[in-house]
C-alpha cells in the first residue's frame, strides 16, 4: 500500500476544519485510507539516524496515510482533500477542463528511433500556476509516488516537469547515442556526456536503481527544445536548465514510456491534481504529440467516460434497499457525479479522468457500498445448501496423525524449500538424480530447491534438540515435490509419512 | 537427606554449640564437601521448627591457577634473578626461560636487575644486587595461608590486577536451634504399608509430608505440533460450514493460474523477482487450456464482459512462467474453472488451507513459507451483505465475535474488504482477514454464468495461532526445536 505523508496542520486547513487523531482515523476507515502513523521529520530521522542528527528538524506533525494501490488521485495531498470533502458533501467535484491556448500549442514531435527503447510520449502545460514551497513540495513528492507505483519504478512511465519560460518549442522526443548527448543535468554545475552521467549517477542512491532501464543500450532517449536545450534524459535525469522554482509560472509535463496507456493516466492524474493553483483553476492547456507515423494526438486526454448501471443492480450486489436517488448521491459523493435517467431506474454515472481504476460496473459497486458504509449493510446468510466433502489426502492425513501422535511420535512442521546438498550429497546422492525442482531467484542457499524427501528436514529438527533426551520420536506427514517429466508440470504426487525413531 | 550422616552431625553439633554455627566451617571440620552440609541444612529447614538457617555472603580472597604457581615457585621476577649468575646472562637466552619475559620487566622495574647493552656478544643481565625478598611470593602465601586480612587493600588489588587474586563470594548459612529443635530426628514414613494399618502403628508414625511442587514425571507421550493442530481446528469450522475441500497438493504453479486468471495484470509489483519464487528448472507450463486462455488475454488487454480491461500487451511467455504459489487462490481459480465447465451451474461451497510461499529476507515477522486459508462460496445473487454474514458465522467459530469491515483493495476482487476484530489484549482493532467478491473480469471468461457471484476471504493460519498461544513470532514453529 502506497504511504502519503501529509502535514497534519496543512491537511486541515485545506479541509476547513480540524479532527482529533481518533476522528481523523474514523473518517480514514470509513474511506479506505488507513491513517498509518502519526510523526514529525525530527521523529522519523531521530529513529533512522538517532537523536543528534534529528537536532534542528522539523517537528511539524505529521500524518502518514496508507492509500489503496489503484487510487492514483489519492497520492497527494490535494487530491486526498479533494476526495474527503467530495465524501463529506463539502464541495461538488471539480470538473476538469483541456483548453487550447490563444497563442501556439506546445508541440511534441517523436523521432522513430525511440520506437525500440521507450516509444511512447504524452504532454501537457499548467498555464499561470502559482507555487508555495508546500505546494512545490507537494507537487515533486506527487512524481515521486507515481514513480514508485503506477510507473513501476520508471520502466513503465517516467514524468519530467519543466520551467516553459526557459525553453522554445517545438520539442523533439528522440533517441541518440550516449556519447552524443551532452547537458548539464539537474543540480549540477557543469556539462557531462550520457555516459560520464551513467557513471556518476552509479553512487548516487536514489538514481542507481534506474539506470539498468537504458543501460547498455545502443541509443538513449532524449528531449530537446528547438535551440536544442536538452529538457530530459528519460527515466533517469532532467536537465538543469529548466528546473522549476517556487517561482515558476508555467510548466511544462512530459511522461514518457513504454506503455502508452499508464502515461495517458500519468499525465492526467498529475495535471488534474495541480491545476488547482492555476489561474483559471482545473484547466490545462493542451499540448500536441506527433507520432513518427505522422499521427498527431492532443494531450492531456482528460476523458470523462460514462457508464449506465441499474439501480438494482447496485441494490443487489451489495444487499441494500436504496432509492435510485439515493444510490445516485452516495455515488456523486465518491467523486462519481450520478443522475437517474431514463425509467427511473438507470444511473448514468460520470467517470472522471482522476478515477481510471474504475473499469468496471463492478468497481461502481464498490464505490456505492462504501458511500453507504460498509457497516452499515446488513449481515445475511447464503442459502446456498451443500453437502461438504473432505480431500481424500488431506482426511488420510488427519487419521495418520492422531495414530502416530497416540503411538507416541512429535510431530514436526519442516520448511519445504532447502539447499541443494540437502536433498542430494547430504543423502548419499546425485542432484541429478533426485528429479528436484530449482528455484530461480533464492535469496539465500536455504531456498535453492523444493524438497524431494521429507528426512532433511526431520533430522535437522534432530540435530538441533540433540541436547534432549532420548528417545527422540519424529514424525511429518507432508507435501514433496518431483518432477513429472511427462505431464510437463510439476506436482507433488504423494504426501510420504516420514518418521525418525532415535 | 534429614536423617543423612551429615545431618545427623550437625544436629549434634548444633546442640553443642553457643548460638550457632557456620556451614562452611562445619564442613572444613567434618572434611566434607560444603554442599553436603547446604543439603542437609536445607532438608532439616523442610522439617519444620527444627532449626533456623540464615544465608549469609561472605567474601574472601584465594589465588588463581597462576597465583598457586606462583605461590609455590616464586614470582616470575625472583626467578628472573635467581637464574641469573654472578658473571651475568645473555638476554637473549633470559628472555627464553619460562618466566623470562614476564619476570624480566618487574625485576627491571625493582631494580634487581640492570641490562649492559655493550656487552661483547649482545646485551647481558646482571644482578644489581646480591639478594632479594619475594614479596610477592609471600603475600600470596599469607593469602593461601588464610591470612588475607593482613594484606593492605592497594597490596591486594595490586596483586588482583596482576590476575593473581581473585575475590570469591562464598554462600554460607548461620544455622541456629529452632524452636523445636532436637537431635534426634526420627525416620519419616514415606509409604503407608497395610500392617501400618492394620497393627494401627500408622497412628504414631510421622509421614513425610507431600510435596506438590515439584515437577513430577512427564507421562510418555507423543505430540502434534500446535500450527497443525489449529489447522485441524479450522478444517473442522468449514466442514460444519458444509466447504468442500480443495485439492491444493501442488505447490507449484503456473503465473497464469496464480496471477493471470485472477485478472492480475503482468506488471503487477507482487509478479517482481523480489516477492515470488520463480523456477529455473522447470521453468514453464506446457500444458495450459489454450481457448480460456485466449480469454484472458483479451480481458487483459482490451476489455470485455463489461471491463475496460488493463489496455497492455499481454504476452503468453509471462503467463507460462512456473513458480511456487503465493497464495491459495490460484487453486480457488482452478477449482472455480472446473466448476464452470459444469452445466446446468450449481452452487458451491470450496475452503482450502495449506502452504505459500513468498521470496522474502527472513527476520522475525516474515517467513518465507506460510499457510493462508481460504473459503469461497458460489451462488446466485451473493451480496456484500452474504459475504459479510460469513464471515460473521466463521470467525464466531473462532471465538472472535467483534467485526468491522474495511474497504480494500485487492486486483481480483472489487468490492473488497478488510476485517477487522477487536484484540483485548492489546486493545486495539486488528486486521484478522481479507475478503471480497471476485471480478466479473476473473469469472466470465471462464465461463459461470453472468448472475453468478463468488464471495472468498483468506487469512494466514499463523496470525490465529498466534493469538491463541500468546505468541508474538511465528517463526518459533518452524524452527526445528
Amino acid at each position: 500500500m502506497p504511504t502519503v505523508s501529509v502535514k497534519r496542520d496543512l491537511l486541515f486547513r485545506a479541509l476547513g476544519r480540524t479532527y482529533t487523531d481518533e476522528e481523523f482515523d474514523e473518517l480514514c476507515f470509513e474511506f479506505g485510507l488507513e491513517l498509518d502513523e502519526i510523526t514529525s521529520e525530527k521523529e522519523i530521522i531521530s529513529k533512522e539516524q538517532g537523536n543528534e542528527k534529528a537536532e534542528g528538524a522539523s517537528d511539524v506533525v505529521l500524518y502518514k496515510i496508507d492509500v489503496p494501490a489503484n487510487r492514483y488521485d489519492l497520492l497527494c495531498l490535494e487530491g486526498l482533500v479533494r476526495g474527503l470533502q467530495v465524501f463529506k458533501e463539502r464541495i461538488k467535484a471539480p470538473v476538469y477542463k483541456r483548453v487550447t491556448p490563444n497563442g501556439e500549442i506546445q508541440k511534441l514531435i517523436i523521432t522513430e528511433e525511440t520506437a525500440r527503447i521507450r516509444p511512447y510520449a504524452v504532454a501537457a502545460v499548467l498555464r499561470n500556476i502559482k507555487f508555495t514551497k508546500d505546494r512545490y513540495d507537494s507537487f515533486i513528492e506527487l512524481q515521486e509516488k507515481l514513480h514508485q507505483n503506477i510507473c513501476r519504478k520508471r520502466a513503465l512511465v517516467a514524468i519530467g516537469t519543466h520551467d516553459l519560460d526557459t525553453l522554445s518549442g517545438p520539442f523533439t522526443y528522440t533517441a541518440k547515442r550516449p556519447s552524443d548527448i551532452k547537458f548539464k543535468p539537474l543540480n549540477k554545475t557543469k556539462e557531462y556526456t550520457a555516459c560520464e552521467l551513467m557513471n556518476i549517477y552509479k553512487t548516487d542512491n536514489q538514481l542507481k536503481h534506474y539506470l539498468h532501464i537504458i543501460e547498455n543500450k545502443p541509443l538513449f532517449p532524449v528531449i530537446y527544445d528547438s535551440n536544442g536545450v536538452v529538457l530530459s534524459m528519460p527515466p533517469i535525469i532532467n536537465g538543469n536548465h529548466s528546473k522549476i522554482t517556487v517561482n515558476t509560472r508555467n510548466v511544462f509535463i512530459e511522461c514518457t514510456g513504454t506503455d502508452f496507456t499508464k502515461a495517458k493516466i500519468v499525465l492526467d492524474v498529475i495535471v488534474t491534481m495541480f491545476s488547482e493553483y492555476c489561474e483559471n483553476p482545473f484547466t490545462v492547456e493542451a499540448a500536441e504529440v506527433v507520432f513518427p507515423n505522422g499521427k498527431s494526438y492532443t494531450f492531456p486526454e482528460l476523458a470523462y467516460r460514462k457508464e449506465i448501471v441499474r439501480a438494482d443492480l447496485i441494490n443487489k450486489k451489495v444487499g441494500i434497499r436504496e432509492t435510485p436517488e439515493n444510490i445516485a448521491k452516495l455515488l456523486t459523493r465518491m467523486h462519481l457525479k450520478s443522475e437517474v435517467i431514463g425509467d427511473g431506474n438507470q444511473i448514468e454515472i460520470e467517470i472522471p479522468p482522476t478515477r481510471a481504476d474504475v473499469i468496471h460496473a463492478c468497481d461502481i459497486v464498490e464505490d456505492a457500498a462504501i458511500a453507504y458504509g460498509y457497516n452499515n449493510i446488513q449481515m445475511a446468510l447464503p442459502k446456498t445448501y451443500t453437502i461438504a466433502n473432505q480431500f481424500p489426502l488431506n482426511k488420510l492425513t488427519e487419521l495418520l496423525r492422531y495414530d502416530m501422535a497416540a503411538a507416541g511420535f512429535t510431530e514436526a512442521l519442516t520448511f519445504a524449500l532447502c539447499s541443494q546438498e540437502d536433498i542430494a550429497d547430504k543423502l548419499g546422492l546425485d542432484i541429478s538424480a533426485t528429479k528436484a525442482v530449482h528455484i530461480s531467484n533464492p535469496k539465500t542457499a536455504e531456498f535453492q530447491v523444493a524438497r524431494t524427501t521429507l528426512l532433511p528436514g526431520l533430522l535437522k529438527t534432530i540435530a538441533a534438540n540433540r541436547k534432549m533426551p532420548l528417545p527422540l520420536k519424529l514424525f511429518e506427514i507432508s507435501d514433496i515435490v518431483v518432477k513429472d517429466s511427462s505431464r510437463g508440470k510439476n506436482k507433488s504426487p504423494f504426501s510420504p509419512a516420514e518418521s525418525i525413531l532415535l | 537427606m534429614a536423617d543423612g550422616p551429615v545431618a545427623e552431625v550437625l544436629l549434634r553439633q548444633l546442640a553443642a554449640a553457643d548460638g550457632g554455627l557456620d556451614s562452611a566451617e562445619l564442613a572444613a571440620k567434618l572434611g566434607v564437601e560444603h554442599q553436603a552440609v547446604v543439603g542437609a541444612v536445607k532438608s532439616l529447614q523442610a522439617l519444620g521448627e527444627i532449626i533456623e538457617a540464615e544465608l549469609r555472603s561472605t567474601k574472601r580472597w584465594e589465588l588463581t591457577a597462576e597465583g598457586e604457581e606462583i605461590a609455590r615457585e616464586g614470582s616470575h621476577e625472583a626467578r628472573v634473578f635467581r637464574s641469573i649468575p654472578p658473571e651475568g646472562l645473555a638476554q637473549s637466552e633470559l628472555m627464553r626461560l619460562p618466566s623470562g619475559k614476564v619476570g624480566f620487566s618487574k625485576a627491571m622495574s625493582n631494580k634487581w636487575i640492570r641490562v649492559d647493552k655493550s656487552a661483547a656478544d649482545g646485551p647481558r643481565v646482571f644482578r644489581v644486587v646480591d639478594s632479594v625478598e619475594d614479596e610477592v611470593q609471600r603475600r600470596l602465601q599469607l593469602v593461601q595461608g588464610g591470612q588475607a586480612e593482613k594484606l593492605g587493600e592497594k597490596e591486594r588489588s595490586e596483586l588482583r590486577k596482576r590476575k593473581l587474586l581473585t575475590e570469591v563470594t562464598l554462600k554460607t548459612y548461620w544455622v541456629s536451634k529452632g524452636s523445636a529443635f532436637s537431635t534426634s530426628i526420627s525416620k519419616q514414613e514415606t509409604e503407608l504399608s497395610p500392617e501400618m494399618i492394620s497393627s494401627g502403628s500408622w497412628r504414631d508414625r510421622p509421614f513425610k509430608p507431600y510435596n506438590f511442587l515439584a515437577h513430577g514425571v512427564l507421562p510418555d507421550s507423543g505430540h502434534l505440533h500446535p500450527l497443525l493442530k489449529v489447522r485441524s481446528e479450522l478444517r473442522q469450522i468449514f466442514l460444519e460450514m458444509g466447504f468442500t475441500e480443495m485439492p491444493t497438493d501442488n505447490f507449484i504453479e503456473s503465473s497464469f493460474w496464480n496471477f493471470d486468471a485472477l485478472f492480475q495484470p503482468q506488471q503487477h509489483p507482487a509478479r517482481d523477482q523480489h516477492d515470488t519464487f520463480f523456477l529455473r528448472d522447470p521453468a514453464e507450463a506446457l500444458q495450459l487450456p489454450m481457448d480460456y486462455v485466449h480469454r484472458v488475454k483479451r480481458t487483459h488487454s482490451q476489455g470485455g464482459y463489461g471491463s475496460q480491461g488493463y489496455k497492455y500487451n499481454w504476452k503468453l511467455e509471462e503467463a507460462r512462467k512456473n513458480l511456487l504459489r503465493t497464495h491459495t487462490t490460484s487453486a480457488s481459480a482452478r477449482a472455480l474453472y472446473r466448476l464452470a465447465q459444469k452445466k446446468p451451474f450449481t452452487p458451491a461451497k470450496y475452503f482450502s488451507i495449506d502452504r505459500v510461499f513468498r521470496n522474502e529476507t527472513l527476520d522475525a515477522t516474515h517467513l518465507a513459507e506460510f499457510h493462508q486459508i481460504e473459503g469461497v462460496v458460489a451462488d446466485h445473487g451473493l451480496t456484500l451483505g452474504h459475504l459479510m454474514g460469513v464471515l460473521r458465522e466463521f470467525f464466531t467459530k473462532l471465538g472472535i465475535t467483534q467485526l468491522r469491515f474495511k474497504p480494500a483493495y485487492n486486483p481480483y476482487t472489487e468490492p473488497s474488504m478488510e476485517v477487522f476484530s477487536y484484540h483485548q489484549g492489546l486493545r486495539k482493532w486488528v486486521e484478522v482477514g481479507n475478503s471480497g467478491i471476485f471480478r466479473p473480469e476473473m469469472l466470465l471468461p471462464m465461463g459461470l454464468p453472468e448472475n453468478v457471484s463468488v464471495i472468498a476471504w483468506g487469512l494466514s493460519l499463523e496470525r490465529p495461532t498466534m493469538i491463541n498461544t500468546a505468541s508474538t513470532t511465528s517463526g518459533s514453529w518452524w524452527a526445528t526445536r
